[in-house]
């Protein structure tokens, strides 16, 4: 086991898989000579010089675009947006090329691209700089969508992302670049589709992913276990599309209780979409309606105060779990 | 603006309540303040004054009616108004909707609750998928169990305190028809239907036990008749035994408590219920402070609740907030009873009629007066030697009264 910080976890990644298959390359915005705009790509260029870590103009569809294209001829590329908020500019080429060519060319063409870069709120960046897209990438059919809560679950799932044959949205977080983690010695993989039981419990299930995942739910689990003199399963999806559905299942036929934290917006949010799955899946054991904590229905505000109101919290979850429980 | 009067929310056991008297008729008007309606929930009567001015357009229970806590119980609208949609429930009621509130409440700190939410409407059991399955899975009738979920709605902790026999089925068997002339089936009444569930969940929660004690209660008499004889008062026994059980429970703490799962709280103040019998059952009318109070002021007030106790005219906080019991049935000539505890008290006294018998005074068979104490405790934080102390001590409180002045 070493302890590395999550950015050395991704570079971990991209350098490993480089070594392994030459046709992994990395391209983006900062990525080469000034090393990554957050660290990530510190030392590539260096290692595997200018043909294979290449800095693009400040033109995400272009850059988006190109990479399809190399991916539909045989390349593995990675693609680094500075943050997923400027992957609105490339939606075109992320939901219509690189999602759909498969289907549309009869399976002629594979599109094994990376798209990865922190999502999410960090600290007062303003309303088109915080977003959470998950659920608009998880919404296209054809795309697979990644969200690792620790630096072991990030290297692992990255690797098998550079891996697979489709499109991957791989959604980091700026604030957790320098969060330290163990990760593994050696080679290792996570498979995508896998999520894992990161806590067991037996009186409530909360499926949470990401940063709010680390930096919220796991604050609010000691506190709340103890006021309730209960115990919380917690359950890390860490792939949004396909979603786990069956280890969600398992666990809230054991908890009967179900609260879903997710940093995105309400409507037509990841956790809507595993309510209705178990409202379906596992009707018969739910004792009280799926809670949901998500970011409230705003542009999230730049204001402090307004942003922290905005966003899950501690109190949002206590109060979410107190309800499944009927103890509010 | 329309507004539906729902049934509020009198005392905190309160489910239903019974409506008692509508002073307006359908088509009144009636004005903000005035009394509306009086209604009987488990523990009293109590009078509703309404909300606001308008039509009584519509009374949904009639005198003698049930309406759950939140139900519709009347429509104050316009003369013109449709308000069909609110006998309909199109609209959700809130705690400001609610268009009365009870008249108690406005002189009172602490207003009895009026809950915000809508009664089951439409007659159907509500239950969570969960507790269906539980309940299919042992084929139990959901209609048999109460449940404890917003709106009434059946949970999983209700088919498990169900399950474990924790509270009392409302029908515990299914009765053979009655053959005509030879019984009948009586309503009980709300007051009856919370002794039962009351008294079931503290005979299946509390452990109980009974320790009996034997006072002589010559020098009481002799103390009682001194004071009536030069006072106006007119002490009864049960004066003295009160202020005798405040003395002894404030030596005795741990008598004087509640338990609270991995807490037990102790209270630094006596505040004792007196079991008083109606016809319906029985309410404990609470002396608060006993500890502070002298003799002749429990004796008034005492006077006091017990009357208005008799007239069902008590209000919710004269009837709850009790530390500790005493039932007294020395008046039917009960010689030893025990009691139940009356949640989530601690313990309960019972205590029998003072019986002349011989006595052995100073080694001579004399005649002489004794009376029988018996405690019943919760064993989950009353042991048996925390019992007996207490009752020894109300003892010798009893043989040595002159103390009680003090």
């Amino acid at each position: 086991m070493a302890i590395v910080s999550l950015r050395e976890a991704i570079n971990q990644a991209i350098d490993e898989e480089m070594a392994r298959d030459e046709s992994v390359f990395l391209m983006g915005e900062e990525v080469a000579n000034y090393q990554g705009a957050y660290k990530v790509s510190q030392g590539l260029l260096q290692k595997w010089g200018p043909k294979r870590i290449l800095d693009t103009p400040i033109a995400e569809a272009g850059f988006a675009g190109l990479g399809v294209g190399a991916a539909m001829v045989g390349l593995r590329p990675i693609v680094e947006f500075m943050t997923w908020n400027f992957s609105l500019v490339a939606y075109d080429q992320i939901a219509n090329n690189a999602a759909k060519m498969y289907s549309m060319s009869g399976g002629n063409f594979h599109v094994p691209i990376v798209f990865r870069g922190p999502g999410g709120a960090a600290h007062g960046l303003g309303a088109t700089h915080s977003q959470s897209l998950e659920s608009i990438y998880a919404h296209i059919p054809g795309l697979k969508v990644v969200m690792p809560s620790t630096c072991k679950d990030a290297k692992g799932l990255l690797k098998t992302s550079i891996r697979d044959d489709n499109p991957i949205v791989f959604i980091e977080s700026e604030v957790m670049y320098g969060d330290k983690g163990e990760i593994p010695d050696g080679e290792y993989t996570i498979p995508l589709g896998v999520g894992e039981v990161k806590k067991t419990g037996s009186d409530v299930t909360i499926v949470s992913w990401s940063k709010v995942l680390a930096n919220v739910v796991w604050k609010a689990v000691d506190s709340i276990q103890e006021e309730l003199n209960i115990s919380i399963e917690v359950i890390d999806p860490r792939t949004i599309k396909p979603m786990d559905y069956d280890l969600i299942v398992e666990s809230v036929k054991k908890t009967n209780r179900l609260v879903i934290v997710e940093e995105g917006w309400p409507f037509a949010g990841i956790g809507a979409q595993i309510s209705h799955e178990i409202s379906s899946r596992a009707f018969d054991h739910l004792d009280a309606p799926v809670e949901r904590v998500t970011q409230e229905d705003v542009p999230l505000p730049y204001a402090h105060q307004l942003e922290i109101r905005s966003l899950p919290s501690v109190e949002k979850i206590n109060a979410a779990v107190k309800k499944v429980l009927y103890r509010d | 603006m329309a507004t539906r009067v729902l049934m509020p929310k009198l005392s905190d056991t309160m489910e239903e309540g019974v409506i008692l008297k509508w002073l307006r008729k359908e088509g009144e008007k009636v004005k903000q303040g005035e009394i509306l309606v009086e209604i009987e929930s488990d523990k009293a009567d109590m009078e509703l004054e309404a909300y606001d001015s308008g039509i009584l357009r519509k009374i949904v229970v009639p005198e003698g009616g049930k309406a759950p806590i939140g139900g519709l119980i009347a429509v104050i609208a316009d003369a013109a108004e449709d308000i069909a949609p609110l006998l309909a429930g199109g609209s959700a009621p809130s705690p400001g909707t609610t268009g009365s509130k009870p008249a108690a409440a406005q002189t009172e700190t602490k207003a009895p609750a009026v809950a915000p939410m809508a009664p089951p409407t439409d007659g159907k059991t509500k239950a969570s998928p969960l507790a269906r399955r539980l309940a299919g899975d042992n084929r139990i009738d959901l209609s048999r169990v109460q449940g404890s979920g917003p709106q009434g709605r059946i949970i999983k902790r209700d088919l498990e305190a169900f399950l474990s026999g924790k509270t009392a089925p409302p029908a515990a068997f299914v009765p053979a028809p009655i053959i005509p002339g030879t019984a009948e089936d009586i309503d009980l009444s709300p007051i009856r239907k919370t002794i039962a569930k009351r008294m079931t969940e503290s005979k299946t929660t509390a452990p109980h036990f009974y320790v009996t004690i034997e006072i002589d209660m010559d020098p009481a008499i002799t103390f009682r008749e001194q004071i009536n004889t030069v006072t106006e008062l007119k002490l009864s026994f049960t004066d003295i035994i009160i202020k005798a059980a405040s003395v002894a429970l404030m030596k005795n703490p741990q008598v004087n408590a509640t338990y609270i799962g991995d807490k037990m709280r102790q209270y630094h103040y006596t505040h004792i219920g007196v079991a008083v019998a109606l016809e319906e059952g029985l309410v404990t009318p609470v002396l608060r402070n006993c500890e502070q109070k002298r003799i002749d002021q429990i004796n008034a007030e005492l006077r006091d609740l017990a009357e208005r106790a008799r007239t069902r005219k008590l209000k919710p906080d004269e009837y709850t907030g009790a530390t500790f019991t005493i039932s007294n049935l020395g008046m039917f000539g009960i010689e030893s009873f025990a009691a139940i505890v009356n949640p989530p008290e601690g313990a309960i006294l019972a205590v029998g009629t003072i019986v002349e018998k011989p006595v052995v005074k100073g080694g001579q068979i004399v005649a002489g007066h004794t009376m029988k104490a018996t405690p019943s405790s919760g064993h989950r934080i009353i042991d048996g030697a925390v019992a007996a102390r207490f009752l020894q001590d109300f003892k010798k409180i009893l043989e040595n009264p002159a103390s009680l002045v003090l």
